[in-house]
């Protein structure tokens, strides 16, 4: 284990940093699209099942042949990497806006468009506040799976902690790989963990 | 006019006309209340005043200016909105919910928080609670916060769209009193939904009763109570509450007749009997030359006088039960029937006679209510019955409906 750290420990850092990074990436961008889709398909309801079928359709393309599928249009590297794992970063963030905005009481929203705010007002003073947790907890999600899942992007030559093992499997290098994995799901907890207090801090107090 | 609306029509996508040519002038200070059963455009027709609906023709009026041209947002912002479901913001304080509409208009802090500590205590709540969430208040504490919420701004017309109708009954009565109090105090105009007959006969200056659409019937509740305009809403305010209804509303004044046969003290016996001959009845009220009430002579009293040039003033009977023209009748009918006394007679404030009531008049009202509609087909069974159905029938054609 020491004589790893010793061997492997500024690698494991940078390593560890790259991962960091394009799952941050990845998830940072499924925020930017999918929150604000998810809101728009509640002002479209017709729209919504289409849209949500087709993030649902997305999902089940096998995590290699998406990011093969990236290369020829991105290349290698993290680029593809993170447009890759946003793909499959949309569809909880996505569900968990549009279910959270639909459960936003009518009364809330006929009360505060009736007391003259605008759309932009409701949405923001009202509704997204409402909303908060369930948004919250969908994006958490997310990050769990995109941390995961960022290990293959190694693959395509983004680098990340699934170096290690990937470089174990081909070497049958057990420590390797587990110095790999570990760190991995020690990530995912850690980012669990701050993203779910972040969730309880926007969860207005009458409703946790 | 405050509130003006005229030809007001609401007709949905698929031909259903919701609203059919609803007019109504509102004046500042009335207490306006919608009744009708589900469907009957009542809530669709308030929701146009603040543009939460659009007519599909026909305009709306505030102040003379036609609500269409204006800013929506702005509308909105002038008008105080209670719903059913309070509608209050579960992730801020009261305090923050009071002062949602000042906000908006862009108030200074300090004068936000003045307002939301003057608004609690007009809702009749401890201040500690301007802090609070509304999860943690009782359901009439929360539309006590909806009801002030809505004046805030100092907003002239509140909205009220069956604010009361989830509520138990003793805390509706409460809030029920609020907003009574709140547009007597404060001169505010309400316009309240409601399908509670009780709550509308109760808070209402006027009521207006819809169905399908359509008005049926504008009044105040007396009128709608003494003369519901046809079966529909006599069915809507039920025969259980007509019956109750006509001798606890009803005030002296409005079943007494008008006239009654009077004669000044410095007539004569001659004079007397003259005018009771006329008039064909045996009781004459005694008044003076200002029309003060100073007694009454009676057939009987008369009988016993020889000298035809008597005045009136030595045979007058000076004990004279008489009541309040502004009293209630069922305060009143019990005295009448245990006074034992034919006819009572009614005065102002001043003791100038303005009427008379008698016995018939009472058990009238009593029949008309078993039976739900004035007894106007029936033969008068003494001058004295005549006169009174000719009072009733003319007091149902000065209401209009």
């Amino acid at each position: 284990m020491i004589r790893f750290l010793q061997t492997y420990g500024m690698q494991l850092i940078s390593k560890t940093g790259q991962h960091l990074y394009i799952s941050a990436a990845a998830l940072g961008l499924g925020v930017i699209v999918a929150v604000p889709l998810g809101i728009l398909l509640t002002r479209m309801k017709h729209g919504a099942n289409a849209v949500i079928t087709l993030a649902g359709v997305l999902q089940t393309i096998p995590a290699m042949a998406l990011l093969a599928m990236m290369i020829p249009i991105f290349g290698i590297g993290s680029t593809p990497a993170i447009v890759a794992l946003f793909i499959y970063s949309l569809l909880p963030i996505l569900r968990n806006t549009y279910l959270g905005m639909e459960g936003v009481s009518p009364a809330v929203r006929d009360a505060a468009k009736g007391m003259g705010m605008t759309w932009w007002q409701s949405m923001v003073r009202a509704e997204i506040p409402l909303a908060a947790p369930v948004i919250m907890s969908g994006i958490r999600l997310s990050a769990t799976y995109v941390i995961a899942w960022a290990t293959l992007a190694s693959y395509i030559g983004a680098g990340g902690l699934g170096d290690f093992i990937f470089n174990g499997l081909n070497l049958y290098r057990s420590d390797l790989i587990l110095g790999g994995s570990i760190p991995v799901i020690i990530l995912a907890l850690v980012v669990d963990y701050l993203l779910g207090r972040l969730e309880a801090t926007v969860t207005p107090r009458e409703l946790r | 006019m405050l509130l003006s609306m005229e030809h007001l029509n609401k007709e949905y996508p698929n031909g259903k006309l919701a609203v059919d040519d609803f007019n109504l002038q509102v004046d500042r200070g009335e207490f306006i209340c919608f009744i009708g059963t589900s469907g009957s455009g009542k809530t669709t027709t308030m929701r146009m005043i603040n543009r939460m609906l659009n007519q599909t023709s026909g305009t709306i009026k505030i102040n003379g200016k036609d609500i269409s041209k204006m800013d929506p947002v702005k509308l909105r912002r002038s008008i105080g909105y209670v719903i059913q479901n309070v509608g209050l913001m579960p992730h801020m304080t009261i305090q923050e919910n009071i002062e949602i509409v000042p906000k908006l208009l862009g108030w200074s802090k300090e004068k936000r928080a003045k307002q939301a500590v003057k608004m609690i205590d007009l809702a009749q709540l401890p201040q500690e609670m301007l802090n609070r969430y509304p999860g943690e208040l009782s359901g009439g504490q929360q539309q006590r916060i909806g009801v002030v919420r809505a004046l805030a701004a100092d907003q002239d017309i509140i909205l009220m769209d069956e604010p009361f109708g989830a509520l138990d009954p003793i805390t509706r009565e409460s809030l029920q009193e609020l907003v009574k109090r709140l547009q007597e105090d404060l001169g505010k105009t309400f316009i309240f939904v409601t399908h509670d007959m009780d709550e509308a006969l109760h808070l209402a200056t006027r009521v207006v009763i819809m169905s399908h659409g359509k008005q049926v019937q504008v009044d105040t509740p007396n009128n709608i109570l003494r003369h519901p305009a046809n079966e529909f809403v006599t069915n809507l305010i039920g025969e259980e509450r007509l019956i109750r209804a006509q001798p606890n509303i009803l005030s002296v004044s409005q079943i007494m007749l008008k006239n009654p046969v009077a004669i000044t003290p410095d007539k004569t016996l001659d004079d007397a009997i003259d005018l009771m001959h006329s008039r064909r009845v045996d009781t004459l009220l005694v008044t003076n030359a200002e029309g003060v009430l100073e007694g009454y002579v009676d057939l009987d009293d008369i009988n016993r006088i020889t000298d035809a040039t008597t005045p009136v003033s030595r045979f007058t009977n000076r004990e004279v039960f008489y009541v309040q023209a502004s009293s209630l009748i069922s305060d009143t009918v019990d005295r009448i029937l245990k006074q034992g006394v034919k006819n009572v007679p009614v005065v102002d404030a001043k003791k100038h006679l303005v009427g008379i009531v008698t016995r018939t008049a009472l058990v009238d009202i009593v029949y008309d209510a078993l039976r739900g509609a004035p007894a106007t087909d029936e033969e008068p069974a003494s001058p004295i019955n005549a006169d009174i159905h000719a009072a009733a029938t003319h007091e149902g054609g000065e209401s209009s409906q």
